[in-house]
């Protein structure tokens, strides 16, 4: 099983940059829903293993986001003019790195106290964080406040992006089919029962809150180089919503269907383009219907669904 | 001083109408035990019923009279009460034995599809509108302080509805047994409670509660727009849990003191900027040290 899913993963990524190194064949269009894609399958499955695998709804991805994006803009913006361009994959990576590894600590400090809420207080603690990080981007003039960051060198491409999704997927389901990751799984299943066999439910939920985060800054790093712009608007409350969207579709807690479900939610907005004024009715009215007639996801096959 | 007090009428009028939201998220939370997401769009909704009963009434009663004030708030409370009771029988009754994070997510996509069908340009468009006076309206000065008589308004109508809503809930059959449901919903239904008519009571108090919450922001604040309710719907729940969710004091307790604080920050020349940050923090803030809130009680939660 794992060495397939690490072949699997170095296929993946070969293949991602193969195509890169083509993809000035390709319409620049598609090239960029491709990359949303990828983008939004970081997301939705690193949010997976908060939401889906260990059970903690989170309704603050986006504040996560924000916070990675936001540094390794801000570390492009400001290293970059003083290298020479043959460094700029090194400065590319490290600004990700960075963006993730911050985005892990405020998912630390996020973690840390609100381990001991559960269900909906969760919800509204984590979505609380989410608008508090905009409204502190929104007035802090070194991430250009209300205007945004602009000018953030193009550097995200399809190979980037593509490769990183299956870098956190590879990760991600690694962890969780790993001897310490059903840890995560008895956590969702039963916090106290999984206490009561030995298992720390605070170490596992704070541990799946920095993984969680560290991939969401690394999807905001890859955002904010594929957009070159950053504004804060950009990471509100609708955005998590979103994502957490994303999980349900897939199936919470299972990775397959969060990929497609990913994949599907990127794409259909894009052909819905011309039906703007319905798009989000119509997104509305799904999530209801998904919640009454398949609350275990839309492509949760296979294993009995959760209870 | 002066301004002290002032920032102080103010505050008590933007408390006073958190309070009437919150009450709303918490009597749904007693009974339910979930957060009722779309509970600021009725509040918006409320709004928007204030706007076009207006010129409706107008037509039989003269205009900016409190007669006709009084019944555009009275039908527009009615027609939120309605509504709240068709979201609870449409999008929750079905779901009432799932679990909560099911209802939850339901809860949010309700709260959507009501704000993005209100924005679209055959239903209210996504423009500010201009709230119409409803009453005669004055501004009384005492030396230095200004109150208008919107906002001495804001705390007659509060004051009545909590007067009301706390006869309903103590004095009345159905309070009690919302009372029932709240404290115990198997042991309430075997006692012969009629448990799905007291959730939509409930729904429709709360529903009527914010209506009365929303026509009175608008009377004030004199601009309406189909997302008003999503920042005033969070702050209301953050003012019951602050108070203490599910205990009905406590909502507007937690509504008059997180209004006084927001104003009182608002006033704070570096801090105004993150006034709608601040709410969140002290959220955070009570939930790590006292999570029942202010007058809740801590439950033990037995395995």
């Amino acid at each position: 099983m794992q060495s397939r899913t690490k072949r699997t993963c170095l296929f993946a990524i070969v293949l991602a940059v193969g195509v890169s190194l083509c993809s000035h064949w390709f319409n620049r269009y598609y090239l960029g829903v491709a990359i949303d894609i990828a983008i939004n399958i970081i997301l939705a499955v690193s949010l997976n293993l908060i939401n889906g695998h260990t059970g903690q709804f989170s309704l603050g991805h986006a504040g996560f986001m924000a916070v990675g994006g936001y540094t390794a803009a801000k570390f492009s913006l400001l290293v970059q003019p003083h290298l020479p361009p043959w460094l700029q994959p090194v400065v590319f990576i490290l600004g990700l790195a960075l963006g993730g590894a911050l985005a892990a600590l405020a998912g630390l400090a996020v973690g840390v106290p609100t381990l001991r809420l559960r269900g909906d207080y969760l919800a509204i603690v984590t979505l609380g964080f989410g608008e508090i990080i905009r409204v502190i981007l929104q007035n802090t003039d070194f991430f250009g406040a209300a205007t945004g960051l602009t000018g953030i060198p193009n550097w995200t491409s399809f190979g980037w992006a593509w490769s990183l999704a299956a870098v956190t997927v590879f990760v991600i389901a690694s962890l969780v089919n790993s001897t310490y990751g059903r840890g995560f799984i008895a956590v969702h299943d039963d916090e106290v029962a999984a206490g009561a066999s030995g298992i720390n439910p605070v170490r596992y939920k704070v541990t799946a809150f920095c993984i969680g985060s560290f991939f969401a800054g690394i999807a905001g790093g890859l955002y904010a180089h594929h957009k070159s712009f950053l504004s804060p608007t950009g990471f509100d409350f609708m955005k998590s919503i979103d994502i957490v969207v994303m999980v349900i579709l897939g199936g919470m807690g299972r990775t397959a269907g969060v990929i497609v479900a990913a994949i599907l939610l990127t794409i259909l907005p894009e052909l819905l383009r011309g039906f703007a004024d319905y798009r989000m009715i119509i997104y509305s009215l799904l999530i209801i219907g998904l919640m009454l007639a398949r609350p275990q996801g839309l492509f949760a096959f296979g294993k009995a669904a959760a209870k | 001083m002066n301004e002290f007090l002032q920032q102080l009428v103010n505050g008590l009028a933007l408390g006073a109408i958190y309070a009437l939201i919150a009450l709303g998220y918490t009597m749904v939370y007693g009974v339910l035990r979930f957060i009722n997401f779309a509970h600021g769009d009725v509040f918006m909704l409320g709004a928007f019923a204030g706007y076009f009963l207006s010129p409706v009434v107008n037509r039989f009663l003269p205009a900016q009279s409190y007669l006709g004030g009084t019944l555009v708030l009275l039908l527009a409370m009615l027609l939120c009460a309605g509504l709240g009771m068709l979201i609870e029988f449409l999008a929750y009754r079905p779901l009432r034995q799932r679990p909560k994070l099911t209802v939850l997510i339901t809860a949010i996509g309700v709260s959507l599809f009501i704000e993005y069908t209100c924005q679209h340009k055959y239903v209210f468009g996504a423009a500010p509108k201009k709230f119409p006076d409803l009453i005669p309206t004055e501004t009384w000065r005492f030396g230095g302080l200004v109150l208008s008589s919107n906002q001495l308004l804001v705390f007659v109508t509060s004051l009545l509805l909590l007067g009301a809503l706390r006869f309903v809930v103590q004095k009345t059959r159905m309070g009690m047994a919302m009372r029932a449901v709240s404290f115990n919903e198997q042991a309430a239904a075997l006692m012969g409670v009629n448990i799905n008519s007291v959730i939509s009571f409930t729904f429709g108090l709360g529903s009527a509660l914010a209506a009365a919450g929303g026509i009175l922001f608008a009377m004030n604040y004199a601009s309406i727009e189909p997302l008003m309710g999503v920042q005033m719907g969070l702050k209301a729940f953050i003012a019951a849990v602050f108070g203490g969710i599910g205990n009905i004091p406590g909502a507007a307790l937690g509504g008059i003191i997180l209004g006084i604080i927001e104003t009182f920050a608002g006033g704070i020349p570096g801090l105004s900027n993150y006034r709608d940050g601040i709410a969140f923090a002290i959220l955070i803030l009570m939930l790590l040290f006292k999570p029942a809130g202010l007058l809740g009680k801590a439950q033990v939660e037995k395995v």
